[in-house]
């Protein structure tokens, strides 16, 4: 009763080939199929050799990440049937480098997301007799868009700039810089600012804004690096006037 | 890339130029190109009275609001368009003859400018 | 005394395919960048033209009625429409990302992104306004 569908997916192995090609399968499309399930289904009934990343199947651990008919997808929460009646061509993350079939090198982007310190950087740590840090909502609301990001990196495939000059630090590594610089309980915004001010930290973007397109989690990193391209900015011109001043940390306000 | 280079305190300054040129230019050049590039040529509407727009031009805060626009407008375009030559034709290899030609043509175009309203 | 072998770990070979010169024509979103891009070139010609026009104004009147010809001329009059074209493209687009750009605070609550869209196209028809109303009064 339910459709087939043809999946084009890309295989390189770079055992017996230099180059990757395409193989053809057909596979089921019930309406509530997803990308993923195609893939599984190739791998345990058609094609056992097929090699690809995936983990939780509902779209909160970024492992899936792939493009499908040439755009950056979560594999798990992408429909089959939406691509009827085919065929659907699956290709490994664009910009970065293949290893084998649907499996891509991520540790360029590792290296990146260490180098902005996603963690809560503080001069010296309350000690925990004296309990939480207390947050109120509107200070959550400051940076908890930018929380959501589950590392996927389709927002990297989808940046021009990253696939032109790997050196770019790229739209998540920045997101999440911002994560923790608008974070109350943090203080390390001036040491973030470092890497981030290089050339191929945030001057290197230029607001293409397909990062924000494709980001299956709504973090905006677009909006992300321009508004931190004010505060550097707001920051780079206070140093003039008050040389102690900035941490790269508050944003323009009407009322600091 | 970490901390490879120290921070180069000039990308501030041309992101700023570039930002502030983009809305001055957004500003205020639609309604202008409409009227001097396409209504008054076209006979859309009647150009202005000869004598109302010398008197508007000469007037000192015209030529000042005209020669900040230029030169933000200059600077808008050298930032976005060496960009467009890094990104569209990949010639980052050329990067110095880029940032001379863009930066360059900016400064030189503001110094025409400056020239000019200021010996109207 | 045979010398010992060196061993490499095995590291398969990654494919990484180069990004085309035409990449921005692969997708509609990217075709629109690098249009808004090009639009600074007319952001610039009409830098050019305005100044053009303010020392011919400057220069009397049979000079104005000059500059007023070459305006209609047909090859100065494309550019311009074409201009026009572009110039407009680069105020909606610049407008239209303004409020993820920019988030302010009033105390500590945020600004909704309306009112920043607002307060910009606000000032784009109220600087429009004050330019008809100056050349046209």
């Amino acid at each position: 009763m339910a459709e087939r569908i043809t999946m084009q997916v890309s295989r390189y192995r770079p055992e017996i080939e230099s180059d990757a090609q395409f193989q053809e399968y057909e596979v089921p499309c019930p309406k509530d199929w997803v990308v993923l399930d195609g893939l599984n289904y190739v791998k345990d009934q058609l094609d056992g050799t097929l090699s690809y990343r995936w983990s939780c199947r509902m779209g909160v651990c970024g492992s899936c990440g792939m493009m499908v008919n040439g755009e950056p997808k979560l594999t798990c929460a992408t429909f089959l049937a939406d691509y009827a009646p085919g065929p659907v061509k699956v290709e490994p993350l664009r910009n970065f480098p293949v290893v084998r079939d649907l499996i891509v090198e991520i540790g360029d982007f590792m290296r990146k997301l260490v180098a902005v310190k996603p963690w809560i950087v503080r001069k010296e740590e309350k000690p925990v007799s004296q309990g939480e840090y207390l947050q109120t909502p509107d200070e959550l609301d400051e940076y908890k868009q930018y929380s959501m990001c589950i590392n996927c990196m389709l927002c990297y495939s989808a940046c021009p700039i990253y696939g032109l000059d790997p050196n770019f630090i790229g739209p998540a590594a920045i997101a999440l810089a911002q994560r923790y610089n608008l974070d109350s309980r943090d203080e390390g915004a001036a040491e973030r600012l470092e890497v981030l001010s290089q050339h191929e930290g945030i001057w290197g973007c230029t607001f293409v804004g397909e990062c924000t397109e494709v980001c299956p989690k709504h973090v905006d990193p677009a909006g992300a690096i321009q508004r931190y391209k004010l505060t550097a900015t707001m920051d780079w011109a206070k140093s003039f006037i008050l040389p102690k001043a900035g941490s790269g940390k508050r944003e323009a306000g009407s009322d600091a | 890339m970490i901390a490879r280079k120290r921070e180069r305190p000039i990308e501030p300054l041309l992101w700023m130029l570039f930002s502030a040129g983009g809305m001055a230019s957004a500003l205020l050049f639609p309604a202008l190109v409409f009227l001097f590039g396409l209504a008054f040529p076209l006979g859309w509407l009647p150009p202005t009275h000869y004598e109302h727009l010398r008197a508007l031009v000469l007037h000192p805060l015209t030529r000042l609001v005209l020669f900040g626009v230029c030169m933000l407008s200059l600077f808008h375009w050298a930032h976005r368009f060496k960009y467009t030559l890094y990104d569209g034709l990949q010639v980052q290899h050329l990067n110095e003859l880029i940032n001379a030609f863009c930066y360059g043509g900016a400064i030189v175009g503001t110094m025409v400018a400056g020239y000019v309203l200021a010996t109207l | 005394m045979t010398h010992q072998p060196i061993y490499r770990d095995y590291h398969p070979r990654w494919l990484r395919p180069r990004m085309s010169t035409y990449w921005w024509l692969g997708k509609w979103p990217y075709v629109k960048f690098i249009l808004r891009e090009l639009s600074s070139i007319f952001v610039a010609w009409f830098v050019v033209y305005l100044l053009v026009m303010v020392y011919m104004v400057s220069r009397g009147e049979s000079s104005y009625r000059d500059f007023l010809n070459l305006s209609a001329n047909p090859v100065m009059l494309t550019v311009n429409v074409i201009a026009f074209f572009f110039i407009t493209f680069h105020a909606l687009t610049w407008f239209a990302v303004a409020p993820q750009a920019i988030v302010a605070h009033i105390g500590k609550k945020k600004v909704p992104a309306i009112l920043i869209a607002a307060a910009h196209y606000g000032a784009w028809v109220v600087v429009s306004a004050l330019i008809f109303w100056l050349l046209l009064r």
